[in-house]
């Protein structure tokens, strides 16, 4: 806590004594800072813009709100500073605190203040209870043993994941949503997984006995052992630290760990020891405003009993954040039944439920289809007369769910079975109709999006209106309205090709039409630009097509590539020489240096380990790089969408906490793909062990050493969005290191849209495959498109093929010719171009600010030819 | 035709949109050989102290414009990639990628911006400007 917080604490009543009239501001405290209680101060923020409410959280647990609904993705590599979920300077002005790592002990309501646990009092005039829900442990001896778990924090999936790399079995007690998340998250952690769901099925909740059994099979199919019908009767501990689990009638079984995921308590205890009224099972009875029995005190989220009801879902919760938030501004909103459609995440199965599932009302109808063979059970739940959509519950195939859902309630646009089977019609959505239920987005304001505002991709419309950023089980829907509101998604490279860049790539790949002429008569119209000639620039590079300056493939490429260097602000060049890992010889060093010096470059280490010399004008890049070639340099290719880096540390050569020779890896990959061209630049970094100092994780394709081998982490980017790489595979040997990454990097340039780095393209990949990284692994591990063998061949010929660009373009008279000042004038140093000096170097001119005296360096300064 | 020694450097370095150039009649400067030129590139060539662009298109056309990108001020068109746009021949400045149409020296993306245009031929293999 910062020394600002403790004054702002002091002032809002370490004493005893509630502050009362003289204060003009009324003071909200919030206990409990998740997903919800954290809603709730977004809310009130959004409305209080003349700060009447004075803010203060108190939090148990050690960090800020985080998305618990994506907590699972923390064990395949999301951070936990990506999982939060407070907006950058929530807490940074004096009227909204927050107090972490402290829990809310008692409630004086009376004084109307509450104690935590360190001690501090806080006073309030409104009191928001959002404490959440505790997992429910069921009481079977040895539930409390070593190795016994629940799944519901970070701490929690930070000693699930300690444990799993030595327990071997594991086992998960509850079959329902979580409990199935929870497996097969152990599942990736590799271990063998068991099921125990005391009820008849799987997902007793959601499903019926139908759905329940396709979803045996499927999740069967997955590698996961399923019992149901199975109780739990004792957990007993082995002599060699395993769990033996006993069960009423079955055989037992031994397992290295055990994860309870057996449903949820509301966490009311504060509220029932300071006499607010709570449910007979457990919950905070609140009113339609979302108050509780004392109406200084309010309740919202999980801990809530709301309508008669606990709500474990993150949606309902959110409504009730705006509504308390809505009536502490003297509002009247109102919390009303809330829909309980649900859909598995992460399984690879598709399951969802949504309205009345197990046709409750009086009267409804159930219109079943099923097919085992295919693995998929839909079922809806109909009006008597089947013109009400009730409810309904999909297994195996839940593409239609984020629409069917919508129209729980509405009459059917058709019959049943024809809802059934090719899923409704959603240009009839009614603009009231929710499109995403975890941030209630209407279709209406969906549509009002993508006309008005301009959104006109799924990633603007979840920015404009935050539809799709919780579950993202909307998403289809969204596109779909994309799709119709005659927005055109279109996916053509320019307006002289209709094709995208991989369809592009296909074509050029499968009909070996090697110029660029020929492929724009044959499939595409004009004469092209300064999208298309590039892209298709480094397709054919791609395809190892020779040389890119080669034939017509020259006028095809930016003037980057054209000069094979870096257009700089005034029109001259940067040379960046490859320094592979970032290694450097004294002599090499001393080459650049004296080239700099005899060319009067401005020299700078780049933030990629290696050096930049800027200030070239274009007459002088081939003799600048003679010296270079001479010297042992080659091109670094820091002006083509290719290879750049491979950013290494010291390793375990010199570093005392070095467990791999991260140095020589790092070499012997930049080796390896120097020169690869792809749709945009590739990155990469190895580090010799967890301390990371090569920064692998923000690369393209980063590696970190394990005690083991190496592990690989993919779509990291820097940039003006920057992404962590996540973890694709542990501890694998070089060899297989270097297949995957050969085939991860042939897959991308294949198939990734032009200027598309590796971490948009794996979330390009997500919205169409669910999981973009388990797709990859689908791809490049289990070949499951039967490429692989291609993918590699392609790779082979490239680290074959490779030959410097600039030592070729040297040798090359023709190729030479083009690096003049005029074509009339050779000779003739560009007069346009002048520099003036700054701490010792030179620096473009600034016509507006370095008027007056002619600069003291010219175009002809210091250059000596030899 | 280097006239580069009476170049005022004022005048570059401050970016004057035109540059300067004695006055006079329309006549024809012999610049360089038409094989000189790469088919759908540009070449920068010095005329009389002007820097121009030269592009040839596909069709064999060749257009001259100044050299200077005017959104930049440096002197770059000449690098831009050749291309259409609609039935427009154009160039895209290697800068920031505004696209010029060569037969008006018209920016497509900025209409306001506009570079100098001037007349260019392809007399016995060799191409001709005028300048002036
Ligand atoms: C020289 C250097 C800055 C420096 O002084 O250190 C640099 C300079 C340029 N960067 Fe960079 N970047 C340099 C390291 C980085 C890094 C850090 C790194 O590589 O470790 C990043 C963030 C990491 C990443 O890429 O994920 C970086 C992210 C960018 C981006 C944003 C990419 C993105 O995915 O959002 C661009 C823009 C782009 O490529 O479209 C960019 C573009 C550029 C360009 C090419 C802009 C341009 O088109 O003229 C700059 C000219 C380079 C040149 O040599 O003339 N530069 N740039 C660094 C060269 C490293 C090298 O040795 O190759
Ligand atoms: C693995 C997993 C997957 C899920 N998937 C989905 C899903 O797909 N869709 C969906 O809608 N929902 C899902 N949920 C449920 C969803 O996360 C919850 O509904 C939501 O987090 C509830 O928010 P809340 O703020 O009410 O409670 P919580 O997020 O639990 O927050 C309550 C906070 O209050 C703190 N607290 C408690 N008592 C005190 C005290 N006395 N003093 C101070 N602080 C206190 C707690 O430590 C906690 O940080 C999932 C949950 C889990 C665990
Ligand atoms: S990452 Fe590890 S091995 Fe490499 S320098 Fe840092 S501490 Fe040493
Ligand atoms: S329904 Fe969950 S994000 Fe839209």
């Amino acid at each position: 806590m910062s020394d600002a917080d403790m004054i702002r604490a002091d002032e809002s009543g370490e004493s005893e004594e509630p502050v009362m009239t003289s204060q003009p501001q009324r003071r909200l405290v919030v206990v409990g800072n998740g997903m919800v209680g954290q809603r709730l101060v977004e809310a009130v923020q959004e409305r209080d813009l003349r700060h009447t409410w004075q803010i203060t959280v108190v939090g148990e647990e050690p960090r800020p709100a985080y998305d618990r609904v994506a907590l699972t993705s923390y064990l395949t590599g999301t951070s936990a500073e990506e999982l939060s979920v407070v907006p950058e300077g929530c807490y940074d002005d004096e009227h909204c605190v927050l107090h972490l790592g402290e829990s809310a002990v008692s409630i004086d309501r009376d004084a109307k203040t509450v104690t935590t646990a360190s001690g501090r009092t806080v006073g309030y005039d409104a009191l928001v209870l959002a404490t959440g829900s505790s997992p429910f442990v069921p009481p079977i001896p040895g539930a409390d043993l070593d190795g016994c778990f629940v799944y519901r924090t970070i701490e929690d999936l930070d000693a699930i994941r300690e444990r799993a790399g030595t327990a071997g079995a594991g086992a998960v007690i509850g079959g329902g949503l979580l409990g199935l998340e929870a497996a097969n998250a152990l599942r990736s952690l590799g271990v063998e997984t068991h099921v125990v769901e005391f009820a008849p099925r799987l997902m007793p909740a959601q499903v019926d006995q139908g759905g329940g059994e396709m979803l045996r099979r499927k999740v069967e199919e997955l590698g996961l052992g399923i019992h149901t019908g199975t109780a739990t009767q004792t957990i007993e501990a082995l002599d060699d630290g395993r769990l033996r689990m006993t069960f009423a009638d079955a055989e037992p079984l031994d397992v290295g760990m055990v994860v309870f995921s057996a449903g949820i308590r509301p966490r009311d205890q504060l509220a029932r020891e300071s006499g607010i009224q709570v449910g007979e099972r457990g919950g905070i009875v609140v009113d339609e405003g979302c108050r509780t029995s004392d109406p200084a005190v309010w309740a919202i989220g999980e801990c809530a009993l709301a309508c008669g009801k606990i709500y474990g879902l993150v949606a309902p919760g959110y409504e009730m954040a705006e509504v308390v938030a809505d009536r502490l501004v003297e509002g009247d909103a109102a919390f009303a039944e809330a829909d309980m459609s649900t859909k598995l995440k992460l399984l690879g199965v598709d399951v969802a439920s949504f309205g009345d599932a197990h046709a409750a009302t009086p009267g409804a109808l159930e219109v079943v289809y099923a097919d085992p063979v295919a693995g998929i059970y839909k079922k809806l739940v109909v009006t008597d007369d089947a013109s009400t959509m009730l409810g309904g519950v999909l297994v195996g195939d839940a593409s239609a769910y984020a629409a069917l859902r919508t129209m729980v309630g509405q009459p059917l646009p058709d019959t049943p079975e024809q809802v059934l089977m090719v899923g409704p019609a959603t240009s009839s959505l009614d603009d009231a109709a929710q499109v995403c239920s975890c941030q209630n987005v209407s279709a209406g304001r969906i549509r009002g999006a993508i006309s008005d505002e301009g959104c006109c991709d799924v990633a603007s419309v979840k920015a404009c209106t935050k539809a799709g950023t919780v579950c993202g089980s909307c998403v289809p829907l969204i596109k779909t309205l994309i799709a119709q509101s005659g927005v055109e998604v279109s996916t053509a490279l320019c307006e002289h090709f209709e094709l995208s860049r991989a369809e592009l790539f296909d074509v050029i790949r499968v009909t070996g039409l090697r110029t660029f002429s020929e492929i724009i008569a044959r499939h595409g119209t004009g004469r092209g630009c300064d999208i298309c000639k590039p892209a298709v620039a480094s397709i054919l590079a791609s395809l190892d097509s020779g040389h890119v300056l080669d034939g017509e493939q020259a006028a095809l490429q930016d003037t980057n590539d054209h000069f094979l260097a870096n257009l700089q602000r005034n029109g001259t060049y940067s040379v960046v020489p490859r320094v592979p890992g970032g290694e450097l010889t004294p002599e090499k060093l001393i080459v650049i240096g004296e080239v700099a010096r005899d060319f009067g470059l401005y020299t700078k280490i780049t933030g990629g380990q290696r050096i930049d010399l800027f200030g070239a004008r274009v007459d002088q890049l081939p003799a600048i790089w003679k010296r270079l070639v001479d010297a042992g340099f080659e091109s670094g290719h820091a002006y083509g969408k290719a290879l750049r880096t491979v950013k290494s540390c010291v390793g375990s050569t010199w570093c005392r906490y070095g467990v791999q020779d991260s140095t020589s890896l790092a070499i012997m990959l930049e080796l390896r793909y120097r020169g690869l061209r792809s749709p945009h630049k590739l990155k990469s970094g190895v580090s010799g062990c967890a301390r990371e100092c090569a920064e692998a994780r923000s690369k393209d394709f980063g590696i970190i050493a394990s005690e083991n081998g190496w592990n690989l982490y993919l779509g990291g980017n820097g940039g003006f969005n920057p992404r962590h790489a996540k973890q694709f595979a542990v501890d694998l040997s070089t060899e297989d290191l270097v297949r995957t990454i050969d085939r991860f990097l042939m897959f991308y340039i294949r198939t990734a849209d032009r200027l598309q780095r590796t971490a948009a393209w794996l979330e390009s990949l997500n919205e169409e495959h669910g999981d973009g990284l388990e797709y990859v692994r689908r791809v490049i591990v289990d070949d499951e498109l039967g490429i692989c063998a291609d993918l590699d061949a392609a790779m082979e010929r490239h680290v074959e093929a490779y030959a410097d660009e600039w030592a070729a373009v040297l040798d090359d008279e023709d190729k030479l010719s083009r690096f003049v000042s005029f074509v009339n004038a050779p000779d003739v140093p560009d007069p346009s171009i002048q520099f003036v000096t700054e701490r010792d170097q030179i620096r473009p001119a600034d016509p507006t600010t370095d008027s007056g005296p002619v600069p003291i360096a010219g175009p002809e300064l210091e250059v000596v030819r030899r | 035709m280097t006239t580069i020694d009476t170049l005022a450097v004022d005048s570059v370095l401050h970016g004057d949109a035109r540059d300067p150039r004695p006055a006079g009649r329309k006549e024809w400067v012999d610049v360089c050989a038409y094989d000189a030129l790469l088919p759908e590139r540009g070449a920068a060539a010095l005329v009389e102290g002007v820097q121009l662009a030269l592009i040839r298109t596909f069709d064999g056309d060749v257009y001259a414009i100044s050299n200077r990108d005017p959104f930049s001020g440096a002197y770059v068109l000449s690098r831009g990639i050749v291309g259409s746009r609609g039935d427009a021949p154009t160039v895209a400045s290697p800068m920031h990628k505004e696209v010029f149409d060569l037969r008006t020296g018209v920016c497509l993306d900025d209409p306001e911006a506009t570079v100098e245009v001037y007349e260019a031929r392809v007399r016995g293999g060799r191409v001709e400007v005028v300048v002036t």
